[in-house]
């Protein structure tokens, strides 16, 4: 069994928290500061990182405890966790509906009679709400957390496997990938089509952060620097920036050679797709490159705000969700100004590492040591939350 | 990317010579409106003097009311085209559904084709496949066939995106529907008439006022003449003749 390391890795926290502060960013509609966020300049963005890195610490979490206890103790609580999970996002589904019963008291106007018709759903809340709580009927950005529920569900047997061989667990996850795409597997949702973020597809990118905490990334380290990866991993962020780069200005369209545009599009977010997974792999290689583990900044009060975001993700996730409503409801009741959404934006982080830092508090006054894993465990290989 | 797209307007106002002929409120947006595509089959059309044009749409592209058809886009496309290019006969017919997605539309697309036979079809699509939920490929396999099957009867095709709708923004997830529009477009080397980035400007810019909560029709009717006016400018843009550019790309 491979070891798996005890000393806490910052740079997930850091680069987790990031991840959670450009989701509330991209969650925001219409947000003049979401453009500084990755997904405008490249194929790939802020759901790759927070799925790979829940992933990775999920095994770093579960997998101590399944090597010390056995797969009964560490599925139950991984199940614990799935349960947590599950609560979250049905309290988040009810602040939506009650921001969506708001918008149908308030709303009219004879230009968006069409959109007017999404308001239709709440004439059959028993359906509605009966579909949500059976994370079928996934409203706008709703659809990580179910997600997220999925992998975990079935990551018991993965992690078994991955403490056992490694290779084959991995392989075994590209091969359920490649049969997704195949077959075309995915979950069907209400009221009609399937999953935004299909499981099958995804998952790849989970049991890949899991395979990299349990081993996998000192097996990569050899590769990682090498100059010759680093130069392919610029050389595809360079590409995808200016692909996308068309989009932003269309004008450059007429350069793209039709070869190009036939191979690439469309980009499946989906499915995630394999450009997806290279422009998130190209990013992370970069970024092991830049921020090496013993880096001293990491340490320092400059990125504390980030990292204790990053330490507490769920409760951080869905504080972000919550506030990304809420800042909505700013711009459409009070204003939409560009000083507004910057201020709004500014805020909702604040908000964000206030909030981190409360738990924090409260995870030292019930326990006395850092990390949010209840006392069962060493408090030497708290991982943050998986 | 944002900022300057604040910025361009103002310098647009200043410099553009041939803006000045549609009202100030239209003419904002007017830096939007980015097509380097061309339109073959209306540049014949136009030389023939007589073009038909098809508008394929869902309920945004129509308003309620008894004189709504009359102050709806295609009906002010028929008239600003007609305006702006005497001497040829326009005609413009709209074949107009509320609640329907992209695939139902693609359905109904040889038929219409067939009726009208038109050298430009206007395909508006986004919204309700965005508020079903419509499978992404299955959209954008219907947009991409559909293109095909225009292009095929001898029509040029413009795709217009989704309305932008502020006090629904967070409940109907258009972006991801509005890039693969995007990238249907750049595939099929056609225009696309982003009317979302347009309506936001006017948004940013206090132009029109997407927020306000009111029966009353003046301002859709405004907001529909204006991107009439932008989409005719676009359509006679992208019907003159092209030169090749000196370094011989497309």
């Amino acid at each position: 069994m491979p070891p798996i390391s005890t000393e806490r890795d910052l740079r997930l926290d850091l680069f987790r928290g990031l991840a959670l502060w450009l989701i509330f960013l991209d969650h925001i509609p219409s947000n003049a500061v979401s453009w500084i966020t990755i997904r405008n300049y490249g194929f790939s963005d802020a759901t790759e990182i927070f799925v790979f890195i829940s992933g990775y610490t999920a095994a770093f979490v579960y997998g101590r405890g399944m090597r010390d206890h056995g797969l009964i103790v560490a599925g139950a609580r991984i199940l614990k966790r799935v349960w947590q999970i599950y609560v979250a996002h049905v309290f988040l589904f009810a602040i939506y509906l009650a921001e969506i019963s708001y918008i149908a008291q308030s709303f009219d106007n004879p230009l968006y009679s069409e959109e007017m018709g999404i308001l239709d759903f709440l004439k059959q809340p028993d359906v509605t709400i009966l579909q949500a709580l059976l994370l079928k009927f996934k409203p706008v950005n709703m659809d990580v957390l179910p997600l997220y529920i999925v992998l975990l569900l079935g990551f018991a047997p993965a992690l078994w496997l991955l403490l056992r061989s490694p290779s084959i667990a991995l392989g075994a996850s590209a091969l359920l990938y490649a049969l997704m795409w195949q077959f075309e597997w995915n979950i069907p949702a209400y009221p009609g089509g399937h999953w935004i973020f299909n499981p099958f597809a995804w998952q790849l990118l989970f049991v890949f952060g899991a395979w990299c905490a349990l081993g996998g990334a000192q097996r990569l380290a050899r590769w990682l620097n090498s100059p010759v990866v680093v130069g392919l991993a610029v050389a595809y962020l360079l590409f995808c920036f200016g692909i996308v780069m068309t989009w932003h200005v269309p004008r450059l369209g007429v350069f793209v050679p039709k070869l190009v545009s036939d191979l690439i599009y469309p980009i499946d977010k989906t499915n995630l797709d394999v450009l997806r997974i290279a422009h998130f792999l190209s990013l992370a290689v970069i970024t092991v490159w830049l921020v090496p583990r013993d880096w001293p900044a990491l340490k320092s009060r400059i990125f504390w705000p980030t990292i204790v975001c990053g330490q507490h993700s769920l409760k951080i996730f869905c504080l972000g969700v919550f506030l990304s409503f809420a800042a909505h409801f700013v711009f459409t009741e009070i204003s939409n100004r560009v000083p507004v959404q910057i201020i709004v934006s500014l805020t909702g982080i604040a908000v964000m590492v206030a909030a981190a830092a409360v738990v924090s508090w409260y995870k030292r006054i019930e326990r006395g040591g850092p990390g949010p894993r209840p006392p069962a465990h060493k408090p030497s290989y708290a991982g943050g939350g998986a | 990317m944002r900022l300057l797209r604040l910025l361009l307007p103002a310098v647009l106002l200043a410099a553009g010579p041939a803006l000045a002929e549609h009202p100030a409120e239209c003419r904002v947006a007017e830096n939007q409106i980015e097509n380097d595509f061309p339109l073959p089959r209306v540049t014949a059309a136009l030389a023939n003097k007589r073009l038909d044009i098809l508008v394929m749409g869902a309920g945004s592209s129509a308003l309620p009311g008894a004189d709504g058809a009359n102050k709806a886009y295609p009906a002010r496309l028929q008239s600003v085209l007609a305006e702006k290019l005497p001497g040829v006969t326009i005609k413009v017919t709209a074949d107009v559904k509320s609640g329907r997605t992209a695939p139902d539309a693609f359905k109904a697309i040889s038929a219409s084709l067939a009726a009208s036979k038109p050298a430009l079809t206007i395909w508006q699509a986004g919204t309700v496949d965005a508020m079903r939920a419509v499978e992404l490929d299955v959209f954008s396999a219907a947009l991409d066939k559909g293109v095909e099957t225009a292009h095929a009867a001898g029509s040029d095709v413009i795709l217009i995106n989704a309305q932008y709708s502020p006090r629904t923004e967070s409940i109907i997830a258009l972006g991801i529907y509005a890039d693969n529009m995007r990238w249907v477009a750049l595939q099929r080397e056609i225009p696309l008439f982003d009317r979302f980035s347009i309506m936001k400007l006017w948004a940013e810019l206090g132009t029109f006022d997407f927020m306000a909560i009111t029966k009353k029709l003046d301002t859709a009717e405004r907001v529909h003449d204006c991107i009439a006016r932008l989409l005719a400018d676009l359509i006679v843009e992208g019907a003159k003749p092209v030169a090749p550019p000196p370094d011989g790309k497309r």
